[in-house]
C-alpha cells in the first residue's frame, strides 16, 4: 500500500499525461482494443468499456499546453478549451485515438466536432445528441439510437459484439466507480481537512483517462486511507464552487480558493464522473434501457440539461444544505454561455435564501491567482466574521 | 449613386404586415388571441397559425432594439441584474427590453406569452434564454422541441420520428390546451401549401443574384426579404402576396439591368461580389452598408438569410406529410448543418453567384455561428483560392462595434480584390 501522497502524486501524473501513455499502453495489450476520447461534461462510458474499449475523458490542455496553433482556429471571444484541444490535435497527442464522441452541451463544442470531422481526426467522429425530451419513448428511443451508432463504430473497429452481460459487467464497474468517488466526496466532506480539494480532484481526474479497474482500485485505497484521521481541522468557510462542468479550471485556482480560507466541500469540475445519481441496474436483460433508464431519471443537474419541471436553483438550494455549505463561489470559464446564462437564476435563488456567495471567471491556462485570493480570503472573512 | 430612393411597393406591402403583426400583439389580450413566444431558426409558425395563435419572435425584438438604438441601454440594465458581459447580448437585449415594459418595435406594448415554444434549432443558447424567460413569465407552459443536429451530414428517419413523435405529444397537446383549439391537420397542409410557394419564390429571389449586375444585395436587403418568413408570416396569403410582388419588382430590375437598392439610391458601379458568412450587425446597419455600396461591393449570398430555412439544396415542405415536414424544415436551418455542410454550401453560393470574394463578419456574442468560422475560411481559402476577409462586430452591442477598425479592414479587403481583378484582367 503506498501513501496518500504517493497515490495522488501518480494520479495527478496520469491525469495531466497529455501524451495518454496509459491509454495507448492498454490498447497495445489487445488487437481489438479501442480508444474512444470524450469531450465534456457526460457520456455512459459503460457502453465502450463494454466493447473493449477505453473511453478518455478529453478535458483540454489546461495550463500544460502552449496554445500556438489553436488560436489560429478560435476568436479571442470564445472559450480556451476547444482551441487547445485543437492544438492537442494537431500536434498528434491524440494519435492512440480511434474515435471521438462530443457531446452535446454547448454550440462550441458542436462545432468543435466539425472541426475535427473536417481535419480528419480518429476513424469517427460523433457529436451524441443527448435528448432534452425525458419520456422514456421519445428521448429515452431517440438515445438509444445515438448511443447504437457509437456502437456500431466501434463495431465496425473491432467487430466486438456487445452482449448484455458484456455490458451488465461493465456496468457494475461504473456503479462502483461512481459508488467510491461518492464515498470519497462525503468523506472529505465531512473531514475536508484529511485531503484537499486538489488532491481529490487529481484522484478523480486520474480515472477519465486509465481503465475503470484501475481507477477502482486507487479510490479504495483512497478511502482506505483516509478513513483515519490526518491533519487538524483549520478555521475555513465551507463552499460550493459552481459552473466549471466543462473547461476545468487550473489546479492552482483549486489551491488558492482553499489558501484563502475554504474548504470546496462541493463541486462540478469533473461532473461526468458523477453525472448519474446512484446506481445503474445491473441485472436487466435489456442494459442499454437500463442506461437509457439512468439518463432520463437520474442525471444531476447542469447548464447543459434545461431543467423545465425541475428548477436548478432547487437543486442547487438541496445541495447546499446537504453539504452544509456557508458559501457558493461561481466560478466559470470566461465566454461560457451555459454557465453564466446560469448564474443570475442560480445567484438570486442565493440572494432570496441569503446564501453569500462571489463570482469569477477563469480560463484553463489562467496564471495568475492573486486577485482571486483576496477576493476569496474577503468572502472568507466577511462570512466567519458575520455568520 | 442614384439618389431615387421611392419606396418599392413590396416595402410598404411587408411594413403594413409587420404593423399589423404587432397591432394585433397590442391587442391580443381583448381580443383573446394567445400569444406564442418562439424563436427564428426552426420557427414552426405554420403550426401556431394553424391555431389561431400569434407568434412573438425575441430575436426580432432585440435586432429591432438595436436598429432603433435602444439596445445599449437594455444591455446595461440586464448586466445590472446579473448577465455577464460575456454572453449572448440578444437574451441580454431581450431581458433588458422586459425589464423596461416589453415595448416592441413599434412602440406598442408586447404582451406575455401565453406559450413558451423552446424549439432551439442550432443553438444551445435559445435553450439557457427560455429558462431566464420561464422564470421571468412564472407559470406559463413550456413546449420544448429539440431538434437534432446534422452531425452525420444527414436526416435520418430515426432523427426526424424523434421530432414527430415530440410534436405529437408535447408540442401539440401544449397548443391545444393554450388556444382551446383541435389540432386540425387540414388546416395545417393547406398553410403549408403556402409555404411551399413562398419557399419557390425565395428561391427564385435569391437566384437572380447570379445576373450582372445583381439586382437585389443578399445580405443588407436579404434581411428584410426573409423579414416576412422569420416573422410569423410564413403559410400565410399575405406573405405569398410580399414574395410575388417582390419577385415581379427584382424581375424588372433585372431586365432593366439595373444594381441593387441602397438607403441612398440605387448602386450604379457593381464593382465587387461577395459572399457574406454571419449575422450583420444591428446598431450601425446604415454606416455598415454604407461601408459596402460605397465601394460598389454587393453581397450576392450571404448564410444569414438562410437562417430561418435553407431551400438552395432542394428542401420544399411537403403538405401531405405536415409534421414530418415541418421537422425536416428545422433540422435543415443553416446553423444547424454541421460544419462541413456549411462550409459546401458556401463553397457552392461562391461558385454559383460567381464571387470575387468572401467574407466573414464574425459576432462576439454568438457561438452558434462564430466557433468554427476561421476553419471555414481555411478551407474555402484552400479550395477556391479566393480572397477572403474578416471583421469583427456584434449583433446588438454598440460596444462592439469599432467603425475604423472595420473600415480598416474593409479597405484592405477591397485593395486586394482589386488586384486581384487586375492580375486577371492582364491574364
Ligand atoms: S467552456 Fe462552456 S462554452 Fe466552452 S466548450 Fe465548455 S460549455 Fe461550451
Ligand atoms: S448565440 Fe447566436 S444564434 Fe444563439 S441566440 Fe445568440 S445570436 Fe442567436
Amino acid at each position: 500500500m503506498s501513501t496518500l501522497q504517493e497515490i495522488v502524486a501518480h494520479c495527478e501524473e496520469l491525469a495531466f499525461d497529455l501524451s495518454f501513455k496509459r491509454a495507448g499502453a492498454w490498447k497495445a495489450q489487445g488487437k481489438d482494443r479501442v480508444v474512444i476520447g470524450h469531450l465534456p461534461v457526460y457520456f455512459p462510458r459503460e457502453v465502450i468499456h463494454a466493447a473493449n474499449g477505453l473511453a478518455v475523458g478529453i478535458l483540454g490542455g489546461g495550463d500544460k499546453k502552449l496554445i500556438i496553433k489553436g488560436d489560429a482556429y478560435y476568436q479571442s471571444y470564445i472559450c480556451h478549451m476547444p482551441r487547445s484541444v485543437i492544438e492537442l490535435a494537431l500536434d498528434k497527442h491524440f494519435d492512440d485515438f480511434d474515435g471521438f464522441i462530443f457531446p452535446s452541451i454547448c454550440d462550441v463544442i458542436r462545432n468543435l466536432s466539425g472541426m475535427f470531422q473536417m481535419l480528419g481526426e480518429g476513424k469517427f467522429v460523433k457529436y451524441l445528441d443527448f435528448p432534452q425530451n425525458f419520456k422514456h419513448h421519445i428521448g429515452g428511443t431517440f438515445y438509444r439510437y445515438e448511443l447504437q451508432t457509437v456502437l456500431d463504430e466501434i463495431h465496425k473497429l473491432n467487430g466486438v459484439e456487445v452482449t448484455a452481460e458484456r455490458l451488465n459487467h461493465s456496468i457494475g464497474m461504473f456503479n462502483l466507480n461512481r459508488a467510491l468517488i461518492c464515498q470519497l466526496y462525503d468523506i472529505r466532506n465531512e473531514f475536508p481537512w484529511r485531503m484537499t480539494a486538489a488532491d481529490v480532484y487529481h484522484v478523480v481526474r486520474a480515472g477519465y483517462v486509465i481503465p475503470v479497474e484501475e481507477h477502482n482500485e486507487i479510490l479504495s485505497q483512497v478511502i482506505h486511507l483516509i478513513q483515519k484521521e490526518a491533519g487538524n481541522p483549520t478555521d475555513k468557510i465551507r463552499v460550493l464552487v459552481m459552473g466549471a462542468f466543462c473547461e476545468q479550471p487550473p489546479v492552482g485556482l483549486i489551491r488558492t480558493i482553499e489558501l484563502a480560507g475554504c474548504y470546496v466541500v462541493e463541486d462540478d469540475f469533473l461532473l461526468g464522473a458523477r453525472w448519474i445519481q446512484g446506481d445503474i441496474e445491473t441485472g436487466s436483460a435489456d442494459p442499454m434501457e437500463a442506461i437509457t433508464t439512468a439518463y432520463l431519471e437520474k442525471s444531476t443537474f447542469s447548464s447543459s440539461v434545461y431543467d423545465v419541471g425541475n428548477p436548478k436553483e432547487a437543486r442547487l438550494i438541496d445541495l447546499i444544505r446537504r453539504r452544509k455549505v456557508d458559501g457558493v463561489i461561481f466560478a466559470a470559464p470566461s465566454f461560457c454561455d451555459p454557465a453564466l446564462l446560469d448564474h443570475p437564476i442560480l445567484q438570486k435563488e442565493c440572494n432570496d435564501k441569503n446564501i453569500r456567495f462571489i463570482s469569477f471567471l477563469y480560463s484553463e491556462n489562467t496564471g495568475q491567482f492573486k486577485v482571486i485570493k483576496e477576493q476569496v480570503g474577503t468572502f472568507s472573512d466577511s462570512i466567519k466574521l458575520w455568520d | 449613386m442614384s439618389k431615387d430612393v421611392s419606396k418599392e411597393r413590396s416595402m410598404i406591402i411587408q411594413k403594413e404586415m409587420i404593423s399589423g403583426l404587432f397591432k394585433e400583439l397590442s391587442m391580443a389580450k381583448e381580443t383573446g388571441k394567445k400569444v406564442v413566444y418562439t424563436f427564428v431558426p426552426g420557427n414552426i409558425s405554420e403550426l401556431i397559425l394553424s391555431f389561431g395563435m400569434l407568434p412573438v419572435y425575441p430575436e426580432i425584438n432585440a435586432l429591432q432594439a438595436g436598429m432603433r438604438k435602444k439596445s445599449a441601454d437594455y444591455i446595461r440594465d440586464a448586466e445590472q441584474h446579473g448577465h455577464s458581459e460575456d454572453v449572448c447580448t440578444y437574451v441580454k437585449c431581450d431581458v433588458g427590453m422586459m425589464l423596461n415594459g416589453n415595448i416592441g418595435p413599434t412602440g406598442e406594448k408586447i404582451p406575455a406569452p401565453d406559450l413558451l415554444l423552446l424549439s432551439y434549432t442550432g443553438c444551445f443558447t435559445f435553450l439557457k434564454w427560455f429558462e431566464t424567460l420561464e422564470r421571468l413569465y412564472p407559470g406559463v407552459p413550456v413546449a420544448l422541441l429539440h431538434t437534432p443536429y446534422q452531425e452525420a451530414h444527414k436526416i435520418t428517419p430515426e432523427m426526424t420520428t424523434y421530432m414527430v413523435k415530440q410534436l405529437k405529444e408535447e408540442v401539440i397537446p401544449k397548443m391545444e390546451m393554450v388556444s382551446g383549439n383541435k389540432y386540425d391537420e387540414e388546416k395545417l397542409k393547406s398553410i403549408l401549401r403556402n409555404s411551399s410557394k413562398v419557399e419557390d419564390y425565395i428561391i427564385k429571389i435569391f437566384e437572380t443574384t447570379k445576373n450582372r449586375p445583381s439586382p437585389i444585395d443578399a445580405y443588407f436587403a436579404g434581411v428584410y426579404y426573409i423579414g416576412p418568413i422569420n416573422s410569423g408570416f410564413r403559410g400565410t396569403p399575405e406573405a405569398v402576396n410580399y414574395y410575388a410582388e417582390l419577385y415581379s419588382e427584382i424581375l424588372l430590375r433585372v431586365e432593366k439591368k439595373l444594381g441593387p437598392i441602397t438607403p441612398e439610391g440605387e448602386m450604379e458601379e457593381e464593382r465587387f461580389r461577395l459572399v457574406v458568412e454571419g449575422p450583420p450587425n444591428w446598431t450601425h446597419f446604415r454606416e455598415f452598408w454604407k461601408l459596402f455600396y460605397d465601394m460598389g461591393a454587393v453581397i450576392v449570398a450571404s448564410s444569414y438569410t438562410k437562417v430561418g430555412g435553407v431551400y438552395d439544396m432542394g428542401f420544399r415542405v411537403n403538405p401531405d406529410k405536415p409534421l414530418e415536414s415541418l421537422a425536416d424544415y428545422c433540422m435543415n436551418c443553416y446553423t444547424n448543418l454541421n460544419l462541413q455542410q456549411r462550409t459546401d454550401l458556401l463553397s457552392k453560393c461562391i461558385t454559383d453567384y460567381h464571387a470575387d470574394g468572401f467574407l466573414v463578419n464574425s459576432i462576439k456574442s454568438c457561438n452558434s455561428f462564430s466557433a468554427g468560422q476561421l476553419m471555414i475560411m481555411q478551407q474555402l481559402e484552400r479550395t477556391l483560392e479566393i480572397p477572403i476577409g474578416f471583421i469583427e462586430s456584434d449583433l446588438v452591442d454598440p460596444r462592439y462595434f469599432s467603425y475604423s477598425n472595420i473600415k480598416n479592414r474593409l479597405e484592405s479587403f477591397f485593395q486586394m480584390l482589386e488586384q486581384r481583378k487586375m492580375i486577371f484582367t492582364q491574364e
